[in-house]
């Protein structure tokens, strides 16, 4: 294991009575890495993530957060917690209080806080400063929870389905945020259900079935899309046509010298991140 | 003693945050704080006896429903409230910041006393002014009222953070933790007499801190010559410290080994 690493999981087995919700997982993530953790509900994400923490003691394995237990009771681990933020999944606390009172009143808890109006300003909830938690819509209140997850300037940022319930546009516009904090040197551990959302933030993606992890890949290679056939398609005769090939370029040349310059409506795809994830998962059921 | 002196300041924060959302729900303030108004009025207006010479019912009313109004905002509130922050996600937010759970139940307590100075202000002074209820002059009483409200309002509060553990849900909570204090209530002589009901009443009374409380107030409120009708023929204030303490000490064991900060 490297010794920068912001987690470092060895055989992780949590059981609840007879059932075992994660099965032996092995897993480290980088500092300054998007980790993406990737699984169908009941997979054992959460159970994963909730042991990373602190908020779960697993059965067996080893467990790291930036070289600490988060397991560990008492002011050791409420110390730990300076270092790492968590945005939770759904949440409808505090909403009787406004964005600027709740994130003031959190940053109070922190031995190292951010700026709270930058913060503020960071997730884009400057127009909205003054107003109740109940008022926000479901995009701006998940923006409050990251505000929150981020308050305390930790080096890592748990992020369990952070986009749920976004607009396509409260989407990009929180892949911007989550990138800027990226570029902070932040470690990100993300869970989520959208897969063009591990592929537009993760450096690596794990996918976990039945509490195990099956593979660890960069979202370009997962499941060998890399090598996967491409997909050429074309309209000739009013018809569209379409190969897969291993040599896409290849063949695009060919079609490209037999129509003697521009092929109409020329596509090349490779299968995306949801179809190779999707086949990844159907072939374990 | 940098990290006490922490723990109390981030306790101090979040009695103001606890306070401004109490505030903010206008059902909260209404429930928990005029509701012991409210009923001194029905009671007082419609009990208009005298129960023993000088003594009039709102006047024995008034000290049982002081007494009462510390279970309300200790005990009740919080193992109503407290659940519900289980559910909202609160609970498991807090739990993931480095904030000190001893921070959390002293914002809990300093709320609980704050709500109490407020709710016995409201009680003394419509109690004062609508039925002319005599405010003790002697210091000592006012020395016995200061340390029952302190006591009280302390044992109510970890009783209610102990309690908070058995609600499975917020929502369920107020049908599970209302019941209990009424039933309490009409035990511990807030609405009878006590002396008037059945003594297996009074009994089981004797082993909740409210019966004690509801006691000791009358000996704040009422004549000294009016302990020869109660139970003992005194006030047992010895015993009623004693009785108070013991369920500090046990709720205090209790809310701190067996607080569940999550459903599962």
């Amino acid at each position: 294991m490297s010794s920068t690493a912001a987690i470092q999981v060895q055989g992780l087995v949590k059981r609840y009575g007879t059932k075992t919700a994660v099965d032996g997982i092995d897993l480290t993530v980088e500092s300054g890495e998007i980790f993406a953790l990737l699984g169908p509900n009941g997979a054992g994400k959460t159970t994963t993530v909730e042991i990373l923490e602190g908020y779960r003691t697993a059965t067996a394995g080893q467990v790291k957060v930036l070289g600490f237990n988060p397991a560990t009771k008492g002011s050791a681990g409420q110390k730990w917690r300076n270092q790492i933020g968590i945005v939770l999944q759904s949440t409808s606390d505090a909403a009787d209080l406004s964005v600027f009172e709740t994130i003031s009143h959190y940053a109070n808890y922190y031995d190292n806080p951010r700026n709270v109006d930058q913060v503020i300003d960071e997730v884009g909830l400057r127009e909205k400063i003054d107003a109740k938690a109940r008022e926000l819509s479901g995009g701006q209140r998940r923006r409050l929870d990251v505000a929150l997850g981020i308050i305390g300037s930790p080096q890592l940022l748990f992020l369990d389905e952070p986009t749920t319930g976004f607009d396509p546009e409260a989407r990009r516009s929180f892949w911007e945020l989550i990138t800027t904090l990226k570029a902070e040197g932040k470690t990100i551990l993300l869970t989520t259900h959208y897969l063009d959302e591990a592929q537009a933030l993760a450096d690596r993606v794990g996918v976990i079935n039945n509490g195990k992890i099956i593979e660890i890949a960069t979202p370009q290679t997962l499941g060998g899309r890399n090598n996967a056939p491409a997909k050429v398609t074309w309209l000739e005769n009013g018809v569209t046509n379409q190969i897969l090939t291993k040599d896409p370029t290849t063949e695009v040349l060919k079609l490209s010298q037999r129509f003697g310059g521009s092929v109409p409506e020329l596509e090349v795809s490779r299968p995306n991140l949801e179809e190779i994830y999707l086949k990844m998962i159907g072939e374990l059921r | 003693m940098n990290t006490l002196l922490e723990t109390l300041r981030i306790g101090g924060l979040r009695s103001r945050i606890e306070l401004k959302q109490f505030m903010r729900q206008r059902e909260s303030v209404v429930f928990t704080l005029f509701f012991p108004v409210i009923l001194l009025f029905i009671f007082g207006t419609v009990f208009k006896d005298t129960i023993a010479p000088g003594v009039t019912f709102s006047q024995y009313f008034v000290a049982g429903m002081i007494a009462s109004g510390l279970v309300n905002t200790g005990f009740q509130q919080l193992a109503i409230t407290i659940p519900m922050e289980r559910d909202d996600g609160t609970l498991k937010r807090l739990r993931g910041t480095p904030m000190s759970v001893s921070s959390y139940f002293i914002g809990k307590a300093l709320l609980v006393t704050f709500l109490m100075i407020i709710q016995t202000a409201l009680l003394l002074f419509f109690g004062a002014i609508v039925f002319d209820l005599n405010l003790p002059s002697d210091p000592l009483l006012w020395w016995n009222f200061t340390w029952l409200v302190l006591l009280g309002s302390a044992c109510s509060t970890v009783l209610g953070i102990a309690f908070s553990v058995v609600p499975k849900s917020g929502r369920g909570a107020s049908a599970v933790v209302s019941p209990i204090v009424i039933i309490l209530q009409f035990f511990s002589g807030v609405f009878f007499v006590f002396t008037s009901l059945p003594s297996f009443m009074q009994q089981l009374a004797a082993i909740f801190p409210l019966k004690w409380l509801t006691q000791g107030m009358r000996s704040v409120f009422l004549p000294d010559d009016f302990a020869t009708q109660e139970v003992a023929g005194t006030w047992e204030l010895g015993k009623t410290a004693l009785v108070l303490l013991i369920w500090l000490v046990l709720g205090l064991i209790f809310a701190i080994k067996k607080f569940k900060w999550s459903r599962e």
